[in-house]
């Protein structure tokens, strides 16, 4: 089973840190998977996104054409990206900043107002977490434990940060 | 009967391919007795360049390097990074080190790499036949000048030395000539200074020398060495151009 | 050690310190600016080590040419019209025996073209790519473990044959991240190659140079060198099958291509189609035994690259005519996907009536 997702948003949302978590989750799980940023000219505008592949066989492209998933912190990602989740698909969709009335009706989605309750549990700046927290709930790619421990490591040493990071994912996981 | 003059240990029993008068051979003398002087013959890696002294590599007894047209900063400066214990030293003509080979060797010397530079300036590009060179002067008759060059539209001659002087990694930089026994004395003086700096880990040095072709310039050797005194040393005027070896006696 | 996920810039940085690389020389250019900065950041300091960020390509492989010369593992990387201008040092570095590493994670072209992956540096690659009769031996990896393991190789190769080794690889394999394990530790003492310049201590002075005015001195370096490329060609050519036993069509594609098209395979694979896979691992030497070996079993043969049709000549050099050559390709820094590729094995299937 291969299941792509896409992490879309503007630059400093922490857009492919959760990508990047997700990854390394997946790895840790024993999982396969790949993780693609999108880079050079693209990526100066201050648009940021990163496609994940995880799968229990080898990968064959990193590139999401169709992906199973897409979570949008912002509305530019939205009108980019909604198209092409594939039908059936799970859209993310981070309400505290869009406000875009989604017309497809071929796919679930996911209303997350991730700033809002990044605020609520004291760090505007965790909304990423939030999302990535209702995320893995909601796709059941990995486990939430997975989640933490790949925080932890991708933070080594800053307990204060991964403190207020685990607060915000279990706020974000606690939420369906 | 003691001997007084003899070929310096640095060079081999080789007889110089040069032109008659030309100053390549001169040079190459100076550069071996100094690596003598200095008992550095076991570490140095020369890098010659493509031109007249290309074959450099048949009269030095050291280790050489062929290298690419105006790529000898680089080479050297890879040389030197991966053995900084061998003294490297590059032998450029104009049209190396002042046209084709201006990046790698600005940039070598601003990054203060310790290598030493012995640029031959003869103000024509010498083995593809007397081309104009960077360093051509202003109504200077060559093969691509036929005219001589004209400042409208060849621009002027390029002193290289004073804009490696510039870069603050270059540390030491003079401008010398091998016309007449006291320039040559001079000449050596400064290629020892410019090794010695090297030696001592200080940064970039330079030698430029005012260097006779009197194939290229249509002229006797004699003619060429007066030419070098009247004309091109008013151009590229002849002495130190920067000394921050904070060594001013050494040589 | 424990796999760690890393992007593909970094692992071959990482797997060139291991491997024993002792200088790195590059010049920016997206999208293989990872490795440099990695570089920068974890060679530049070790002892015995250097880093320079040269002033450009040129100058860059040309650092490279000095380093080698002085007997060190050194390595540059670059991209498409970077590795164009190291073609001039590439050549004296092959003339003068130099071993050394050139990474190419090539990106559409021509011109300053796309920064997107693609396979448009085939020819240059394999052809030698600068002037003169020479060639490099071309590695063609298609995942980020893979691209540890062939930095390795690579130095190797480059060691036991005094050649440059390229490593070809693409933009979206120098981006992407990937669980990668290390198999090796950084050595804390180097070797450096006897056959170097390093000062004329308890010898004589020695030159490296390949410039003569007698043409028949000239002629035996490039008989030595050929002589010595023909050793390759016997003892380094690598290729992979896959589902190959059965196959009616067989794909022919290297690197991130051969990984799409694996993708493809197993699609129609679970339709039926009887279709495998034959994988150039080293591109120069081409695994042209390995191509005539598959052509007794079937005579059509699809090559998928992201360009537009490079590599067919050289499947259609190794099948002298006896088997029948499709292709499909994407150029200018389009990835395909595993589905499109699926749709083209489908119908050239039909097409050529192997239903």
């Amino acid at each position: 089973m291969l299941v792509k997702t896409i992490f879309a948003g503007f630059g400093g949302q922490g857009v492919l840190s959760m990508g990047l978590n997700l990854a390394q989750a997946a790895m840790m799980e024993g999982k396969h998977v790949t993780y693609l940023p999108a880079y050079g000219a693209e990526v100066r505008g201050g648009t940021a996104n990163c496609t994940v592949a995880i799968s229990d066989e080898e990968i064959a492209s990193p590139v999401a054409s169709s992906p199973e998933f897409v979570v949008v912190m912002n509305a530019p990602s939205l009108v980019r990206f909604q198209n092409q989740v594939d039908a059936g698909g799970v859209l993310f969709v981070n309400s505290s900043l869009i406000d875009i009335e989604i017309l497809r009706r071929d796919i679930e989605i996911v209303n997350v107002p991730a700033n809002a309750i990044a605020e609520k549990v004291g760090s505007a700046r965790s909304a990423n977490m939030v999302m990535l927290g209702a995320f893995t709930r909601k796709s059941r790619l990995v486990s939430i434990a997975s989640i933490v421990d790949g925080l932890k490591t991708a933070l080594k040493g800053k307990t204060k940060l991964v403190a207020i990071n685990e607060e915000a994912l279990m706020a974000g996981y606690n939420l369906f | 009967m003691k001997k007084v003059y003899t070929r310096p240990k640095s060079l081999k029993p080789a007889v110089f391919h040069y032109c008659p008068g030309c100053g390549h051979s001169i040079v190459h003398r100076l550069i071996a007795e100094v690596i003598d002087e200095l008992g550095i013959q076991e570490k140095v890696v020369g890098v010659p360049p493509p031109g007249c002294s290309v074959f450099a590599y048949h009269y030095f007894d050291v280790d050489m390097l062929e290298s690419a047209h105006g790529r000898g900063a680089a080479v050297a400066t890879g040389m030197k990074r991966a053995n900084p214990d061998c003294i490297v030293f590059t032998y450029q003509g104009d049209g190396d080190l002042a046209a084709i080979g201006t990046a790698e060797t600005v940039h070598a010397a601003n990054r203060g790499e310790r290598i030493t530079a012995i640029f031959i300036n003869n103000a024509v590009y010498g083995m593809t036949g007397g081309q104009m060179a960077p360093t051509t002067l202003l109504e200077q008759k060559t093969t691509t000048t036929p005219y001589g060059r004209d400042l409208k539209v060849e621009g002027y001659p390029i002193r290289m030395s004073e804009i490696i002087a510039l870069t603050r990694g270059a540390v030491y930089v003079e401008r010398t000539a091998v016309n007449s026994p006291a320039n040559i004395r001079k000449t050596k003086k400064a290629i020892k200074k410019a090794f010695q700096t090297q030696i001592d880990g200080l940064g970039f040095a330079l030698v430029e020398v005012l260097s006779p072709c009197p194939t290229n310039w249509k002229m006797t050797p004699r003619e060429s060495w007066q030419w070098i005194d009247d004309v091109m040393s008013k151009e590229f005027p002849l002495g130190l151009i920067k000394d921050e070896t904070g060594n001013k006696n050494a040589g | 050690m424990p796999e760690v996920l890393m992007n593909g810039n970094s692992a071959i940085a990482e797997a060139a310190i291991r491997a024993g690389c002792q200088c790195y020389f590059g010049y920016p250019i997206t999208p293989q600016n990872e490795l440099s900065e990695y570089m920068a950041l974890n060679l530049s300091r070790r002892k015995g080590c250097s880093f320079v960020q040269a002033e450009s390509e040129l100058a860059a492989i040309n650092m490279v040419y000095g380093a080698s010369a002085a007997g060190v593992r050194v390595m540059t990387s670059s991209s498409s019209p970077g590795i164009s201008l190291k073609q001039e040092g590439i050549s004296y570095l092959a003339a003068n025996e130099l071993p050394c590493v050139i990474v190419n994670m090539s990106r559409g072209g021509p011109g300053l073209g796309s920064i997107s992956a693609a396979q448009s540096d085939y020819f240059q690659a394999t052809r030698g790519g600068g002037h003169g009769d020479y060639r490099t031996i071309v590695l063609a990896p298609s995942s980020v473990p893979e691209l540890a393991e062939f930095t390795h190789r690579a130095f190797d190769l480059a060691d036991k044959y005094l050649v440059p080794v390229m490593i070809l690889g693409d933009g979206m394999l120098g981006q992407m991240m990937e669980p990668v394990a290390f198999h090796h530790e950084a050595p804390e003492v180097f070797s450096v190659r006897s056959r170097s310049l390093r000062g004329a201590k308890g010898r004589p002075s020695r030159i490296f140079k390949t410039f003569t005015s007698k043409p028949a001195e000239l002629e035996e370096l490039n008989w030595s060198l050929f002589r010595r490329y023909q050793l390759i060609q016997k003892e380094e050519t690598t290729s992979e099958a896959f589902l190959t036993d059965d196959a009616r069509l067989i794909i022919v594609a290297f690197g991130i291509a051969a990984r799409i098209a694996r993708g493809a395979i197993k699609t129609v694979r679970a339709e039926g189609l009887k279709v495998g896979m034959l994988r150039p691992i080293t591109l120069w030497p081409f695994p042209t035994e390995a191509v005539k070996e598959a052509a007794k079993k079937t005579k059509q043969f699809l090559v998928f690259e992201m360009n537009m049709g490079q590599m067919v000549d050289d499947v259609k050099l190794a099948l002298e005519g006896k088997g029948k050559v499709s292709f499909y390709g994407r150029p200018g820094g389009v990835i395909p996907t595993p589905s499109e590729v699926a749709r083209v094995i489908s119908r050239i299937y039909v097409q050529e009536g192997l239903t």
